[in-house]
């Protein structure tokens, strides 16, 4: 039926009209369906998997990332996300602006003394299961700053970090290679062990009394969080 | 060219006896820099001489304020300038005891005076008199110690907190009495452009009241650079103070200083590979400032953002042939840069050429996208207006000036690199709003554009042999002790400064970074009192700032 005739002038049954559907089906599955996943199922639409297994799976190809800019990486990061490299391609290209809906977060920059409380608390924010990708090498060790006075060495001294990217800062080719290397082990169900880290946030009452403490207790309230920093403490 | 020290030409003698005459006996003595004449002045005279200076002699702008700490005193460095003659410099230097190192401020005079104050007491630990809100700015405020003064000791342990923030005006909208509410944004906050973090105070949806608050990228860069090697070991860091690659911009502040400290004179094939170099990155920054506004003001996250950074990485392939890095380039030396341009030679020119060939396609398209689009418009005419009156009280440069109608280039003005023997225009708008701030910043491209194109038609015809790319500098520089000098040049947000101290080994005594993004902030809390919160994201993203810089 062409498309220039008029529609009044359509006639014929009114029944359903079955006979494109017949031949849509043919026999057995359409091709025109065959995608990747339908080849692994076969002609049954049914799977068999543990639900962790499956759950691992669709979690890694789906990741939302946290947009997180901290310092020169980010500029990288942003490159990433943007047209040429593109990491959408990887189901991996959607920033979130609240750590609230995403669940890897890429950490890119140096983390300096004041900042460090604060990418706690965006971490702490992120649902489970969260997965972190450490960008560049301020973020293994401090970086070229690693001997400044406000400089914490190593993102890993505040959060637990899944995959490292070495760099300074990494060329987005590296980092895609980070978030794909993230992936394979989000399927295979590996995460980095939550520990206690170094920097963690305590309670100021809690925390033993020594000189500095005494200093800073008219100053700080019993119950505000705080966070220790000991440059020659730390690797 | 600007590099080496030029002998002071007369009328330059007459210019620094007027001023001694002008200072009179409030002058103790002469303490003079590579760059500018120096008059030492007493801690309680500093307001008096400074406000005479700007009255009297027109020094306008208050570029830098450099504080260090010397063996037997503290001492402050308040570098001025003319906003229409910035090669007439002046250094008043205040040196203030150790026991007691207490000076008056120059707040009243210079608005600018303000952050830089606080920087000083915060880094150095010298006190402000007078000063309206003498706080640390970079570092916590629980802080203990001074990190670049003598006594401080680094391996001691410090307490961050992480505590909730107060509402300066009143107390918050839990009490039914109050109007305004409390509200932080940043630091990590997509619309502010890395960790700033700006406590604002909200009456309705008009802003009562703001205060940026910094310090959460302070990477101790000065410190780095105190503890490098002038020849090899301070040139990687420039590129990580204002990383939205103005890279070579950046190393170029270094290296005019350094060369004018150590009189190392530049051959001229390297100065053009510079200039061409440096416009390259202007215009990978300005794509970003573009791309990332025009994100900010109508949440444009697909077309234009895309197309700004489609053009970044045409810019950042070039600038990867030439320097072997996209973003930390690193190829600047003292002397000259590392090495000649890329082979095959035609090759690079071809490309280079290609993407201006089409620039001006791209500007066009982005006039269609943003600059003529009617919600763009709205959003940014007439919001977060700078008068130029008040963009000089707080010291700002680049672009930010320009769209206020303040004619301040340092390429023209103070002319370095090759600059000076091509042809080209500053741009300047008299908007005074963040619409200015962006016309400008697209105009500029255009302008570097024409600047890489005249490099490039150099660079062509330049004769084989001659091809120098370094002057012959020692291995080990070490400039003469207590030789001081502060040059800047203009980078993608403005005046970058260095000031560098020489003690006579071969690290710096004393570095100090004049960020230009620093100052600009500054004037945030002028353009956006008693506007909208939305239009205080945008001047935010007019400001263009990068808070490696700020912090540094
Ligand atoms: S690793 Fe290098 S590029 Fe990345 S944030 Fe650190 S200094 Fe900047």
């Amino acid at each position: 039926m062409s498309s220039d005739e008029p529609r009044q002038t359509i006639h014929g049954s009114t029944a359903p009209s079955t006979d494109t559907r017949e031949a849509r089906m043919g026999e057995g599955a359409d091709d025109r369906f065959n995608s990747k996943l339908r080849e692994a199922f076969g002609t049954s639409p049914f799977i068999l998997t543990k639900f962790d297994q499956f759950m691992n799976w669709v979690r890694g190809n789906s990741m939302f990332m946290l947009q997180f800019g901290i310092a020169c990486c980010s500029i990288e990061m942003i490159h990433t996300y943007a047209i040429k490299h593109d990491v959408d391609r990887y189901g991996a290209g959607v920033p979130r602006a609240s750590p609230r809906q995403a669940d890897v977060m890429i950490v890119p920059g140096t983390i300096v003394s004041k900042f460090g409380p604060r990418m706690k608390r965006v971490y702490d924010q992120m649902p489970e299961p969260k997965f972190v990708v450490g960008m560049g090498s301020c973020t293994i060790s401090g970086g070229p700053f690693q001997e400044g006075y406000n400089v914490v060495k190593g993102a890993e001294e505040i959060i637990p970090i899944d995959i490292h990217v070495p760099g300074c800062p990494p060329r987005p080719e590296a980092l895609i290679y980070g978030i794909l290397k993230l992936q394979e082990r989000i399927q295979n169900g590996e995460s980095s062990p939550v520990v206690v880290k170094p920097y963690e946030l305590e309670e100021f009452g809690d925390l033993p009394e020594d000189e500095l403490v005494q200093k800073l207790a008219s100053e700080i309230d019993e119950d505000d969080l705080v966070m220790r920093y000991n440059w020659a403490d730390s690797p | 060219m600007s590099t080496g020290t030029e002998s002071m030409p007369e009328d330059a003698t007459d210019r620094v006896d007027e001023l001694a005459d002008l200072l009179g006996s409030r002058a103790l003595t002469r303490e003079d820099h590579v760059n500018a004449p120096g008059f030492v002045v007493n801690p309680g005279d500093v307001q008096d001489v400074l406000f005479d200076l700007r009255e009297k002699a027109g020094y306008d702008h208050c570029s830098c304020v450099t504080a260090q700490q010397y063996e037997d005193r503290f001492e402050t460095i308040y570098h001025l300038k003319k906003y229409a003659d910035p090669t007439d410099e002046v250094s008043i230097v205040v040196p203030t005891p150790l026991d007691e190192p207490v000076s008056q401020s120059a707040e009243p005079v210079y608005r600018t005076a303000d952050w830089h104050e606080r920087e000083a007491y915060d880094l150095v630990g010298i006190e402000y008199e007078d000063h309206p809100d003498l706080r640390r700015i970079l570092l916590p405020e629980t802080w203990q110690g001074h990190p670049l003064s003598a006594s401080y000791d680094q391996e001691k342990p410090q307490v961050v907190t992480l505590s909730e923030h107060a509402n300066p005006l009143e107390p918050d909208h839990e009490d039914p009495e109050s109007d305004t509410m409390f509200l932080n944004v940043g630091p990590h906050h997509p619309a502010t452009h890395g960790v700033l973090h700006v406590k604002t105070v909200l009456d309705g949806e008009t802003i009562a009241h703001i205060e940026p608050d910094i310090g959460y990228l302070h990477r101790c860069e000065e410190q780095m650079c105190q503890q490098g090697t002038y020849r090899h070991q301070i040139m990687p860091y420039p590129d990580r103070w204002d990383y939205v690659s103005s890279g070579l911009l950046n190393e170029w502040a270094y290296a005019r200083a350094i060369e004018d400290l150590a009189e190392i004179e530049v051959p001229e094939y390297a100065q053009i590979i510079r200039t061409l170099g440096s416009e390259l990155c202007r215009i990978a920054s300005h794509m970003l400032a573009l791309g990332t506004f025009a994100l900010d003001v109508y949440g444009e996250f697909t077309a234009t953002f895309m197309y700004t950074f489609r053009d970044r990485e045409l810019v950042q392939d070039i600038l990867e042939d030439l320097t072997g890095q996209r973003m930390m380039f690193n190829y600047f030396r003292v002397g000259g840069v590392a090495w000649d341009l890329p082979e095959p030679r035609e090759e690079f020119f071809e490309q280079t050429r290609d993407f201006l060939d089409e620039l001006p396609a791209k500007v066009a398209e982005y006039n269609d996208l943003i600059t003529t689009n009617e919600i763009f418009q709205t959003r940014c005419i007439d919001t977060g207006v700078l008068e130029p009156d008040v963009a000089k009280d707080y010291g700002c440069t680049g672009p930010v000036a320009r769209g206020s109608g303040v004619d301040y280039d340092l390429r023209r003005d103070d002319p370095y690199g090759y600059y000076e023997n091509l042809e080209w225009d500053v741009v300047t708008r008299d908007g005074c709003d963040n619409y200015a701030r962006v016309l400008c910043r697209m105009e500029e491209v255009e302008e570097s554009a024409k600047i890489v194109e005249q490099c490039l038609d150099v660079l062509e015809g330049w004769p084989e042999d001659d091809r120098e790319v370094q002057a012959n500098v020692p291995r080990t520089l070490k400039p003469d002790a207590d030789a001081e000098v502060y040059r800047a040049v203009e980078a993608a947000k403005g005046e970058l400064g260095i000031y560098i101290r020489s003690d006579g080994t071969d690290k710096p005594g004393r570095f100090k970074i004049r960020s230009p993004c620093f100052s600009n902030l500054q004037a945030l809390e002028e353009m956006s009192q008693g506007e909208y919160i939305p239009d205080l994201i945008a001047s935010l993203g007019s400001l263009d700032i990068v808070l490696g810089e700020v912090d540094r």
